[in-house]
């Protein structure tokens, strides 16, 4: 079980949470479970959100996992430049 | 993949030093190609012809007396760029500002294009083709597109990211918000509160190298296309998309590339010049001529910012709050969310919100520039922070030391911090001689400080052992500006061998496998980590190549400063083999030698930067001197240090520009009115002293050597630095940027500026 | 229309060309004698990467006719170099770092050389003022002038 904080606007696409407790192993899991519960987050979740584990951004990698007492922020794909 | 990417504080024999770059002779000799120095046979030529209305309905196009013209051998428009994206609102996005779609949202929206025999008879055609508008209201402004009567760009836009859903659509596509703790409570807590709105104006990346393509589509589905970009691996995906071609079959070669800092990693002309040569069954090459490049490609956004923020006469800052308006053009992106994601990124604050507003004007599309949008939520957060510290009376640079973000700070974005920068940027700030040194009249110093990501993301190289033992690196990210000398540095470091040995060359989309741009200051930090595994993967190759040499078991052989060493009493005092050694048996041992990585570099970090500015501001003519500058930012490693303070000072320069000079004017007809470099000003040689650096080295643990990220963050403080500065020559705050002579002097006058 | 018929000297070589009467020298230059070391950054004159010599004089060669280049000499950054010896200006430029994209480079070093020409021995401000006219988007300029110092030192001997 791992606790992720949403950024603001995502909480909005969630039904107004900021928090969500979920049963997850890994980055691919995460989302899988997260757009299964909150079909508001799909579209999100299909522009691309970035996870980050206790501070380190990850982007792509399914397989990451998400260690128990880990701090899980998700945040949106940032561009630069 | 079993690459461990920690840091391991090791002792470097060739990282940290200066040689010379090896794509170095080629530039200084013209023998370089850049974009539009590469030609096919029997190539035409492109144009593309362009609204000259902001915002208007495009009822018709007649283009058959162009089709007529001897010479032209295709005209394009939106109907022949079909909707392949599917649902995908961006990609759709991408689609229609390459080729207006119904709409022209911007002065400068491409709505047709030629090809031609030559440049004569391109202009000639694109001037027979006839285009029925019907011109509509529009809106430029920021803070004039929210108001409730604004004109409409999308009658189909209804804000985001708000719960419930608004009902009536508008100019908002997106609201964001960041932050935590409560800042109504923090702000009681407050003894001195400082509230103020502020403005800076729409900026263009300002490359010197127009956008040019050679695009070549043939009968069977397959192309090449030779351009400049930050991504080619992005514009194949993407011109491969919008055009309905298999991604395999279209081969794209990065030239070599006139700037970027952002703007060449989004596709304008490409997609229209590969269906332009589709069309017309022949080569096409097509350069955007500068007018073009300002109308229609880049530029930043133009934003308006309001800031709150309240701290106790100790000066701990209780409570900060910011609500930022961004322009992304006449499409949604998140320009806003990115400012609000920033802003009070340098700070560790128990009180903080920030909430982002997305908003459409008939400009031309928002591109990321350098660091985007981090620089004008600095400008403002920083501005606000000047005053709170003057007016409770302490030192600026003692007041961000107290309120500096640390490791194990909540950020306002959301994660915990690491290890960071901005502590030691700030102590290494206070100890520069440039704060003590004596200001006269009419002179002013500022400080400030900025933040930025940093991103990993998808690598892949190559490194190739030559029967001679020289190798030759293969990587995916662009070189904007030196990362070939020092990703060679790397090879040579992990291998043990000469810099001299080492050739890094950008390979193209046959033949290497997907590398994402080079953008978020990613390409040495994403690519040395690659090339540091591939090195590795070599290295264990030419081990066994060696046991195989010696004839003995490979668990026996290390490798030591460049040689394969045999070890133990049974076989230690066989000789040293070196990388020459090895290679010229490769073909005896098992054949060619490589080693390979595909990785996605993770753990970049964040990094930040402050800088020290000082000018004179003439009271007559409110014009600005910038006297002296420095930058200091924490660089984890630096690879090739020259490199890296070129990085420094180039941001530090464009920022300068920025504050003082540069902004996109429009007319009340929402033309632009300066889309030249001789009314759009950036700084020239004459306009800037040597520009001061100093690099700090904090290893980020998250990469074998401590690299992080270095060519963005330094274009994030300047706005600020320099606001600061001209605010306390002149004595009066400056809230709009750029600080032009015509600003300045209504400040001074006491009127408020426009 | 048939092209006007033009002679000129290249870099020391006698060339012969036909060009359009709009055609620019650096239109010339770059699509009909295969000379890509002088780029267009802007098209009116503003940003200096067309920078070339003609009858020893530093001009922006978007703003010259290829017609009016007849019976001139014009240097072009492919014939700085001597053989394979680099000039002192390029040498410079590279051990300085004071190249990023590159893209302005050859500008910079035809308007170096005719800096250092007409003033051997420039002060900063000099050179900051005499190279006014070279836009660069990627250095800040700070490099750029310590390369030119340099060269001027090592041109003088010192």
């Amino acid at each position: 079980m791992v606790e992720v904080t949403l950024w603001a606007s995502l909480g909005a696409a969630a039904g107004g949470k900021e928090k969500l407790d979920i049963e997850a192993r890994n980055i691919r899991e995460l989302f899988r479970k997260l757009a299964e519960q909150h079909p508001g987050l799909e579209p999100y979740i299909k522009q691309g959100i970035a996870v980050s584990i206790d501070g380190v951004i990850y982007r792509d990698t399914w397989s990451k996992e998400l260690p128990e007492d880990a701090e899980v922020f998700l945040l949106p794909r940032i561009a630069g430049g | 993949m079993g690459f461990d990417a920690s840091y391991t504080a090791q002792k470097f024999k060739s990282v940290g030093s200066r040689p010379v770059r090896p794509d170095g002779v080629d530039k200084v000799t013209g023998r370089a190609r850049f974009g539009a120095d590469f030609n096919m046979p029997g190539q035409l030529v492109g144009r593309i012809l362009r609204s000259p209305h902001a915002h208007a309905k495009i009822k018709k196009i007649d283009t058959s007396r162009a089709e007529k013209l001897k010479g032209v051998k295709a005209v394009i428009t939106a109907a022949d760029l079909p909707d392949l994206t599917d649902g995908n609102a961006e990609m759709y996005d991408i689609l229609d500002n390459c080729m207006a779609r119904g709409k022209a949202l911007y002065d400068g929206h491409a709505v047709a294009a030629v090809a031609a025999v030559d440049a004569q008879v391109a202009r000639k055609a694109l001037k027979l083709i006839k285009v029925d508008y019907k011109v509509l209201p529009h809106v430029t402004d920021v803070d004039e597109a929210v108001k409730p009567k604004a004109p409409l760009l999308h009658k189909d836009m209804f804000t985001g990211g708000v719960d419930p859903k608004p009902t009536k659509p508008s100019n908002i596509a997106n609201r964001s918000q960041y932050g935590h703790g409560d800042i109504e409570k923090g702000f009681e807590q407050a003894d001195v509160i400082i509230e103020r709105s502020y403005k800076t104006e729409q900026t263009h990346q300002g490359y010197i190298e127009p956008h040019a393509c050679v695009a070549s589509v043939n009968a069977d589905g397959s192309g090449d296309l030779w351009v400049c970009t930050q991504g080619h691996f992005v514009y194949r995906q993407h011109c491969a998309e919008l055009l309905g071609l298999d991604v395999s079959k279209l081969r794209v070669t990065s030239s070599e590339i006139g700037g970027g800092f952002g703007g060449k990693t989004h596709v304008w002309a490409e997609p229209v010049a590969l269906a332009l040569s589709r069309k017309a069954g022949r080569p096409v090459k097509l350069v955007m001529t500068r007018e073009d490049v300002f109308r229609a490609s880049g530029p930043t956004s133009a934003t308006s910012i309001d800031v709150k923020i309240g701290a106790r006469k100790d000066g701990t800052i209780t409570a900060a709050s910011a609500t930022l308006r961004y322009s992304g053009g006449p499409y949604s992106g998140m320009w806003a969310e990115l400012g609000a994601m920033t802003a009070f990124a340098c700070y560790d604050l128990k009180n903080v919100r920030s909430v982002g507003y997305e908003v459409v004007v008939n400009r031309p599309k928002t591109a990321a520039y350098r660091a985007p949008s981090a620089p004008m939520a600095a400008f403002a957060v920083e501005s606000a922070v000047d005053e709170l510290a003057h007016q409770i009376g302490m030192d600026p640079v003692k007041f961000r030391i107290k309120n500096a973000a640390k490791e194990g700070s909540k950020s306002s974005y959301g994660p915990v911090y690491g290890p960071i920068g901005i502590g030691p940027t700030l102590e290494a700030v206070k100890k520069h001689p440039h704060m003590k040194a004596p200001l006269g009249k009419n002179q002013g110093r500022g400080m400030a400080c900025g933040f930025w990501f940093n991103f990993g993301g998808q690598t892949c190289t190559d490194l190739n052992i030559g029967a001679d033992g020289t190798v030759t690196l293969a990587v995916g990210t662009v070189d904007v500006g030196g990362s070939r000398a020092s990703l060679s540095l790397v090879a040579a470091e992990e291998l043990g061998i000469p810099y001299s040995q080492v050739k890094a060359v950008v390979a193209d989309t046959a033949t290497l496998g997907y590398n994402d741009m080079t953008d978020g200051s990613r390409g040495t930090f994403s690519s040395s980590m690659a090339t540091i595994s591939a090195a590795r993967n070599a290295i264990e190759v030419m081990k066994e190549r060696a046991a195989r040499m010696w004839e003995i078991p490979v668990e026996n052989v290390i490798w030591e400063n460049g040689q394969a060493k045999a070890k133990g009493k049974k076989y230690g005092n066989l000789p040293q083999l070196s990388v020459k050694d090895i290679a010229a048996a490769a073909g005896n041992t098992g054949g060619p030698i490589a080693g390979h990585s595909e990785i996605v570099a993770d753990g970049a970090g964040v990094s930040f930067a402050t800088h020290i500015c000082d000018v004179e501001v003439d009271p007559e003519t409110g014009a600005t001197k910038v006297l002296r500058y420095t930058v200091v930012q924490d660089a984890g490693k630096a690879v090739h240090p020259t490199y890296v303070e070129g990085q420094y000072q180039g941001g530090a320069a464009q920022g300068i520009g920025w504050a003082l000079n540069e902004e996109y004017i429009y007319g009340e007809d929402g033309r632009l009115q300066n889309a030249g470099f001789l009314d759009y000003r950036i700084p020239v040689c004459s306009d800037l002293p040597m520009i001061d650096t100093q690099i700090l080295e904090i290893p980020n643990p998250n990469h074998p050597y401590g690299i992080r990220g270095v060519g963005e963050t330094s274009i994030v403080p300047p706005l600020a630095a320099i606001a600061n500065a001209v605010s306390n020559a002149v004595g009066v705050r400056m809230t709009h940027i750029p600080m032009s002579p015509p600003r300045i002097l209504a400040a001074l006058d006491g009127e408020t500026a426009d | 229309m048939p092209g006007l018929a033009v002679s000129t000297t290249i870099n020391g070589d006698d060339v012969e060309f036909l060009c359009q009467a709009e055609e620019t020298l650096l239109d010339v230059l770059r699509d009909r004698l295969g000379l890509t070391g002088a780029k267009e950054g802007c098209g009116t004159g503003d940003c200096g990467a067309c920078s070339v010599i003609v009858d020893g004089r530093l001009v922006c060669s978007c703003l010259v006719l290829g017609a009016e280049a007849d019976g001139s000499r014009i240097e072009t950054i492919e014939g700085m170099a001597d053989g394979e010896t680099l000039h002192p200006l390029q040498s410079k430029f590279l051990e300085h770092a004071a190249l990023q994209c590159g893209v302005c480079t050859p500008g910079f070093l035809i308007a170096a050389k005719d800096l250092l020409a007409r003033n051997p021995d420039p002060t900063e401000e000099e050179i900051r003022f005499g190279l006014a006219g070279n836009l660069c988007r990627c250095t800040g300029y700070d490099k750029i002038v310590r390369a030119v110092q340099d060269a001027a030192r090592t041109m003088k001997g010192v």
